[in-house]
């Protein structure tokens, strides 16, 4: 076992962890531990856009931008945290074109802007342009521009490091009304390095976690393999709540029946979705933005129309793209990547057809609880000491039950910021917590749990189980009976977990191993957001209940935290706890959502 | 490559073609991997499996299906399986390619599949090199912008045209498939390699840019861009679509036309 100490350890590198980095790097002695290199991030697959009330092409401003991301996410948005982003996003953008970013350039030379689904002109009149953009390669850029800032700035990586425990320890704190209570504080973490198999402990003042989303813990999805929900999941385990983690956006245009991401730029350079009849059926679901509705919407009308028999192709299981009036030289300077998917995977060519789309898990806007400066929470009020949060890992909650687009690669940008400074600011006060005794234990058992199993399972079977249950169940459309039916074949998978065997027994780049304990992660989590599903009696956003079709103001304005209790039970569910936040509201009273 | 204009609404309801989609095609593929697992053997094997794929797989989804189903010690690296994070550039049928760009259908499937570690960087296992010696080249060009001038309140200006004179080089995603692929780099590890000099190309060719010279002299090293042959494998290797001799030719260029 070997120990490092540093002020500010970040976990993850993609754009959260990077910008984190960026900002810590040059105040504190921080180390970066990414299971990937850098480069490999999810953040790099993002195409469309970012968006900021910068008005070069047209009037906006940021209030505006605020108020569309209140309302994007169905009024479950924290208003004060949505107000920093909207209103931060400006610099955010300026910084990214400062520090190299090759933006699209209007013909004056200013940063190009584009429609976006959900982002609209004076709350709701107009779609308006508003998205920052590079190509449909905009996610790229932005990673490519963070990494070489890093290297600018000496980061320190450790790249294929595994991070497997978060390490806290319990202290006694007395209140100012004399009364004593318990709480965690950050000790760093425990991580293991794919190269050698061997066990690093780091010691730090300050942990950031920028480990990104969960997305497959369904079939269908956008998301990279490695995104299996490690930093939520560590989170859990360690006894801290994860808040809202029934919502997951389900982008209406994947590759049908690959799910690989075709950005909404798509539809904001003009392209839009026909049913079997050739119809643009987003005209009878959102008459006034129509295919720039909100994500939700367009994929649950995408759903609706495949589910009353509209659908195309031979299974009659997917919708179309349509970008075939938009002039073949406009698709090529705009959207060169997502056409060149269409070209490579399904073999369309999408000047002259439409392209096969389907909804595709996407993005998790649940997550660990923060404050807006990222400290992580551990019930509603109180801080983890030392513990920081941002990206797609983090529920701040910006995003409330359906992100807009383009806005997780401004949260990435404008908390990832806000979570490097906050990291070292706090180590430059704060002395080191004492590891606990014997740091490694509970890594060490869990790996050698798996390495020696013989009962026979195998990770792939397990994992393809839950993500077809996922699919079937938990996807757009929910109700009682088809949570129920995801979370019995959950405890099912759970129970066959224990007897999981791998094949690979050496030490070097041994995936086969961490395949399993990421598959540990996806089913823990998995868990925690049917119980959570369940328990939501009402559609909201991105959780779409086909027995409560409602939104219900009166008894689920509220965020929902669940919290791993071997002595609770929620929903029928053993070990978990359930409790609720408020919402926080500045200006903004809930409407009716209509676009 | 800017446009604000305004393209037609397009059409309530329009007469779709009839669907040329078929049915699920499957067939057997015959996957050969070079295998080295120092732990246990200095020498490398080929091993072999025989499996049934779908009309949509990727090399990758084959990879997954040994690695899944059949022997879960086979290693390679792979994160989002469509060809944007750079993870998976092997020797497929000996050229360069991501294999999850690499469709299964589009292979002579009669014959193996051969799929090797790139070339040039240590193997570590499997499919797995080190690629520390490709990142360290891409460090030594100075792959960020340095501008000289104090940074405006607001964002700096770039017309559209200077804008599209670097766009090519700018999608590289740092996969190695361009370095692996080059004669000159297997036979000295020393040279740069494409992907560093493209990555110095993307900032060199920048308006915002004020280091190019900089960068000029780190390639006109005895290791920089005077080792290039233009064999063209590093073009046609790449999976971006980077036209990367070109962009190696201008840097020569370059440096023969700066001001002394």
């Amino acid at each position: 076992m070997q120990v490092h100490k540093y002020d500010v350890v970040i976990v993850g590198a993609g754009g959260a962890g990077m910008r984190a980095a960026i900002e810590s790097g040059q105040r504190a002695h921080t180390a970066v531990l990414t299971k990937i290199y850098p480069t490999r991030s999810h953040t790099g697959a993002a195409q469309g856009g970012m968006c900021a009330a910068l008005a070069n092409v047209e009037e906006d401003n940021w209030e505006w931008h605020t108020f569309d991301t209140v309302k994007g996410g169905d009024y479950l948005v924290d208003q004060d945290a949505a107000e920093v982003m909207a209103k931060e996003a400006i610099d955010a953008v300026l910084d990214l074109e400062k520090m190299g970013l090759p933006f699209n350039r209007t013909p004056e030379g200013k940063i190009d802007q584009r429609r976006f689904g959900g982002h609209t002109r004076d709350h709701g009149k107009a779609a308006v342009r508003r998205a920052c953009y590079a190509a449909d390669r905009t996610g790229h850029m932005i990673l490519q521009t963070l990494y070489q800032n890093c290297v600018k700035h000496n980061v320190e990586f450790y790249n294929e490091f595994y991070v497997l425990d978060l390490l806290t320890v319990d202290e006694e704190v007395t209140d100012e009304d004399g009364t004593t209570r318990t709480e965690k504080r950050t000790a760093g973490v425990v991580s293991y390095d794919l190269a050698s198999g061997e066990i690093h402990v780091f010691q730090a003042k300050s942990v950031v976690f920028a480990t990104g989303g969960v997305g497959k813990i369904f079939k269908t999805t956008s998301n990279a393999h490695t995104l299996t929900g490690d930093g939520m999941a560590l989170a859990y385990r360690a006894g801290l709540p994860l808040e809202d983690m029934e919502f997951v956006q389900f982008h209406p245009t994947g590759l049908a029946g690959l799910g690989i991401l075709l950005s909404e730029a798509a539809r904001g350079e003009g392209g839009i979705l026909r049913n079997a009849d050739g119809e643009r059926f987003m005209e009878r679901y959102a008459p006034t933005i129509k295919d720039l509705a909100p994500r939700d919407i367009v994929a649950r009308s995408m759903a609706n129309e495949v589910r009353e028999g509209r659908g195309c192709g031979p299974k009659k299981d997917y919708v179309l793209l349509d970008l075939t009036h938009l002039e073949p030289e406009h698709i090529d300077a705009k959207l060169p990547d997502i056409t060149e998917f269409a070209r490579t995977y399904l073999g369309v060519e999408p000047y002259t057809e439409p392209v096969p789309v389907f909804p595709t898990c996407h993005y998790a806007m649940g997550g660990v609880p923060t404050t807006i400066d990222s400290e992580v929470l551990q019930d509603n009020d109180t801080r983890v000491p030392g513990l920081f949060a941002a990206g797609e890992v983090a529920c701040v909650s910006v995003h409330g039950s359906n992100r807009l687009g383009t806005n997780s690669l401004l949260d990435i940008n404008v908390f990832g910021k806000r979570a490097g400074i906050a990291a070292a600011e706090y180590a430059a006060d704060a002395d080191f917590v004492e590891l606990p005794e014997d740091p490694t234990r509970g890594v060490e058992a869990m790996l050698s749990t798996v390495r020696d199993g013989d009962g026979g399972e195998r990770v792939a079977a397990i994992r393809a189980e839950l993500q077809e249950t996922m699919d079937a169940n938990m996807q757009v459309f929910r109700s009682e009976t088809t949570i129920k039916e995801a979370l019995g074949i959950i405890e099912n998978l759970r129970e066959r977990y224990k007897k999981v065997q791998i094949q690979d027994k050496g030490k070097r780049f041994n995936l086969d191993l961490l395949e399993a304990v990421e598959l540990g992660f996806l089913l823990d989590l998995a868990e925690v957001m049917t119980v959570a599903a369940l328990h939501r009696e009402e559609s909201r956003g991105g959780h779409f209940r086909e027995d409560f079709p409602d939104r219900d103001d009166e008894n689920f304005m509220l965020h929902s935290m669940l919290y791993k209790d071997p002595e609770a039970v929620t929903e029928g569910t053993q070990g978990i706890r359930f409790e609720t936040k408020p919402v926080v509201f500045t200006r903004y009273e809930p409407m009716e959502r209509k676009y | 490559m800017s446009t604000t204009t305004e393209a037609a609404e397009p059409a309530s309801t329009v007469d779709l073609p009839e669907s040329t989609g078929g049915g699920i095609t499957t067939f057997d593929i015959t996957l050969k991997v070079r295998r080295y697992i120092p732990e246990f053997s200095d020498e490398a094997r080929w091993d072999e499996w025989t499996i049934t794929m779908q009309g949509t797989d990727r090399v990758l989804d084959a990879l997954h299906k040994v690695k899944w189903e059949l022997d879960g010690s086979l290693s390679f690296r792979r994160s989002c399986a469509h060809g944007v994070c750079g993870s998976d550039a092997m020797r497929i049928n000996g050229r360069n390619r991501l294999a999850c760009k690499t469709l299964l259908k589009d292979l002579d499937t009669s014959e193996p599949i051969t799929v090797e570690p790139i070339k040039g960087l240590p193997v570590e296992k499997d499919l797995i090199v080190d690629m520390e010696p490709f990142f360290q080249s891409y460090r030594e060009i100075m792959p960020f912008m340095i501008a000289n001038s104090p940074a405006p309140s607001a964002e700096r200006y770039q017309s559209p045209e200077d804008r599209e004179r670097f766009d090519d080089t700018t999608k590289c995603i740092l996969c190695a498939a361009c370095t692996s692929s080059c004669p000159v780099f297997w036979t000295d590890g020393q040279y740069f390699g494409p992907a560093a000099i493209v990555n110095a190309h993307r900032f060199i060719f920048d308006s915002r840019d004020d280091a190019g010279d900089m960068r000029l002299e780190v390639l006109n090293d005895k290791e920089g861009v005077w080792r290039c042959r233009t064999t063209f494998n590093c073009t046609d290797a790449c999976p971006r679509g980077i036209e990367v001799t070109k962009a190696i030719q201008e840097v020569k260029t370059a440096i023969l036309t700066r001001a002394a």
